[in-house]
């Protein structure tokens, strides 16, 4: 019990949660806004991937840390592009569009990746973000040593939850883009484009996904490799269902989230005698068991998957 | 501008969809070829060698085409129904551990005729089993199964991991993360001699031939396509939609855990985490492109496994990343979304 205690009482692991949350705000922020909207975009694995690469191999090649991000967020778009195209113009099945993407941007990255960089010993690094000390902030107790040791992309984060929230719920934007997802219909009649609003918040969307993605290389981390997204950007389709398609509430789920994964991490140092994998297996179980509780109380965008086509019911 | 419903649609059209799509899937990655100052036509005619052009090659493309025939059939099998499963990943590696354990610890002194049928049955019971999750998750909490049988798929490979690292550690293996071996008298014949091409492709392909009969001769298939078509519309007409979404989730989970099976018995003989080279992901553009047939499956898991295998010598004689196949392979997922709504539609000014 003081070993758990001990965990939760520790600058690190807070720390840890906001940089771990970082990544799946930005994911499931993105995903949230294209649902909204209507679609689902399961290219969200391999658009984050697309984003950890192009981001990094941006600075590499001696862009800042900030245009790396911008690089990243325009690649999502192009992507989201992509996906839009496939189902808000030809409304094809959103699952299989959704993999589809995923597919192509993963092995794209990594095709160009591996062209640009090729195979050595050691992967090349870049320099990555360094933590900010907001000034008053960090003087504080405790929470303090948790926000300077955070970059600035975590911040971002935050702030793009609470303006997300905001736009979605008091703004015309918001609720066009609520209508189209809940009724394209009735959007249309309102004077509404709903295959515009449903373009925007994808491509939008990806671009978000895109730097969360670029966060893993340009902060987390300071190197790209194959098949580092692990997952995240299944696990932020699973929390947007989490939050009900609410910012708010997603940004509390990536959070709670990250807490979990982050107190796991340690739990693993800590504890000996069970295998790693367990540990390890946990955020996909959390994901899973998140969805079951969440499903069936979560108020689906009632035309969420639907294509829309005009003058067809 | 809008789109049209095709009244007609030739047998022609049919046929030239997905090849029109596997051209397009070529040219676009011929650009990325192209981009890295590479011969486009000389890149595709090495592939084209590097996958036929030897007695070795040649089994070794069938070789790699038989667990992807598994897994598309899964895929195919499963989408036709309209249950998304895309834990062919999981499913597979899970039939693959499950073949090795029975094989390595319960089946170790069976002789061939006993423990081949049996050890093939526990792969596709294990991968049945990790379907069923997904799918009764989406019958009594309403979750979509994309997701969860996504998530599965990370779940199953710690699940391996952990067993190959523990129970089922081969301690012949110098520390390298291995299981143990099933018995050489488990191991499917060889289907070529000198070669890796075992009977597991025959097995594949007439799986293939038993999947078109069921899904096109009998209720239970009938009662499946209509699940997909409109699951509604089967509830009205009395088809119990519960029950046949399981059966097609054994079908579909069984297919891929026999696919990981097939490829521990066939090569192998034991498991590791590098098992597959994304055999379930695959499987899904495998089905897409054969159109959801069982026997285009065949034709496309051809063409998936001509792509890497073929991929590996151009990779090495032009210097361009072997990932240019599942460049490729993912696009003529993309395109052939595409050619299959040209094949629907017409447009309309």
């Amino acid at each position: 019990m003081s070993i758990v205690l001990d965990i939760i009482a520790s600058v690190g692991l807070w720390a840890a949660v906001l940089r771990i949350a970082t990544p799946l705000i930005f994911g499931t922020l993105g995903a949230l806004l294209c649902e909204r909207a209507g679609v689902l975009n399961l290219g969200i694995e391999g658009i984050m991937t697309f984003g950890a690469m192009i981001g990094w191999l941006a600075v590499y090649h001696g862009a800042d840390l900030l245009t790396g991000l911008l690089v990243a967020a325009l690649a999502g778009a192009v992507f989201g592009l992509l996906h839009a195209a496939l189902t808000v113009t030809l409304g094809l099945s959103q699952h299989v569009s959704g993999l589809g993407v995923t597919l192509f941007a993963s092995s794209f990255s990594y095709y160009l990746f591996r062209l640009i960089v090729p195979l050595s010993g050691s992967p090349p690094t870049i320099e990555p973000f360094a933590p900010v000390t907001v000034p008053g902030l960090s003087d504080l107790p405790f929470i303090g040593p948790i926000l300077s040791a955070q970059t600035p992309p975590t911040y971002l984060a935050l702030l793009l939850a609470l303006l997300l929230a905001y736009a979605v719920f008091r703004t015309p934007l918001g609720l066009a883009i609520r209508m189209t997802g809940e009724n394209p219909h009735a959007a249309e009649a309102q004077g509404v484009n709903p295959m515009a609003v449903r373009y925007g918040a994808v491509i939008v969307g990806s671009a978000l996904m895109a730097v969360g993605g670029a966060f893993l290389t340009l902060s987390a981390f300071n190197s790209f490799f194959p098949t580092m997204v692990q997952g995240r950007g299944w696990i932020c389709i699973a929390l947007v269902v989490f939050a009900s398609w609410r910012p708010g509430r997603a940004l509390f789920g990536a959070l709670l989230f990250a807490f979990f994964d982050a107190f796991q991490l340690r739990l693993q140092t800590a504890v000996d005698g069970v295998p790693y994998q367990v540990f390890l297996m946990t955020p996909y179980i959390l994901s899973i068991l998140a969805l079951c509780v969440m499903a069936r109380r979560a108020r689906v965008p009632q035309a969420l998957m639907q294509p829309y086509r005009r003058g067809e019911r | 501008m809008r789109f049209e419903r095709r009244e007609h649609r030739p047998l022609a059209l049919i046929v030239l969809t997905p090849l029109l799509a596997v051209a397009a899937a070529l040219a676009l990655s011929g650009l990325l070829i192209a981009a890295a100052g590479a011969p486009v036509l000389e890149a595709y005619w090495r592939i084209l060698v590097g996958a036929f052009g030897s007695r070795l090659s040649a089994t070794e493309t069938l070789t790699r085409a038989t667990p992807l025939m598994l897994t598309g059939l899964a895929a195919a099998v499963a989408f036709r129904a309209r249950v998304w499963n895309i834990g062919g990943e999981g499913q597979f590696y899970l039939g693959a551990i499950a073949t090795a354990a029975v094989g390595s610890q319960l089946l170790s002194g069976a002789p061939g005729y006993l423990s081949i049928p049996l050890l093939l049955i526990s792969g596709a019971l294990a991968g049945m089993i990790l379907l069923i999750v997904p799918l009764w998750l989406r019958l009594r909490f309403s979750v979509d199964e994309v997701v969860t049988s996504l998530l599965l798929n990370f779940v199953a490979v710690l699940v391996v991991s952990m067993l190959i690292d523990g129970p089922l550690k081969d301690p012949l293996a110098f520390g390298w993360p291995q299981s143990q071996s099933v018995a050489d008298a488990a191991m499917l014949p060889k289907l070529v001699a000198r070669s890796r091409l075992h009977w597991g492709f025959g097995i594949a392909v007439v799986l293939a031939f038993v999947v078109h009969f069921v899904q096109s001769r009998t209720v239970f298939g009938m009662k499946s396509r209509a699940a997909g078509l409109s699951p509604d519309g089967a509830v009205f007409a009395g088809v119990p939609l519960a029950r046949t979404l399981l059966l097609v989730a054994c079908l579909s989970g069984g297919l891929a855990g026999l696919a990981g099976a097939v490829e521990v018995l066939g090569v192998k003989g034991y498991v590791t985490t590098d098992l597959s080279p994304g055999f379930g992901y695959s499987g899904i553009v495998v089905a897409m492109l054969a159109g959801l047939h069982p026997l285009g499956v065949v034709l496309a898991a051809l063409f998936t496994a001509t792509m890497f295998v073929g991929a590996d010598g151009m990779s090495r004689a032009l210097k361009i990343p072997t990932y240019i196949a599942d460049v490729t392979v993912a696009l003529s997922l993309i395109t052939m979304l595409v050619a299959v709504f040209f094949a629907q539609y017409r447009i309309r000014r």
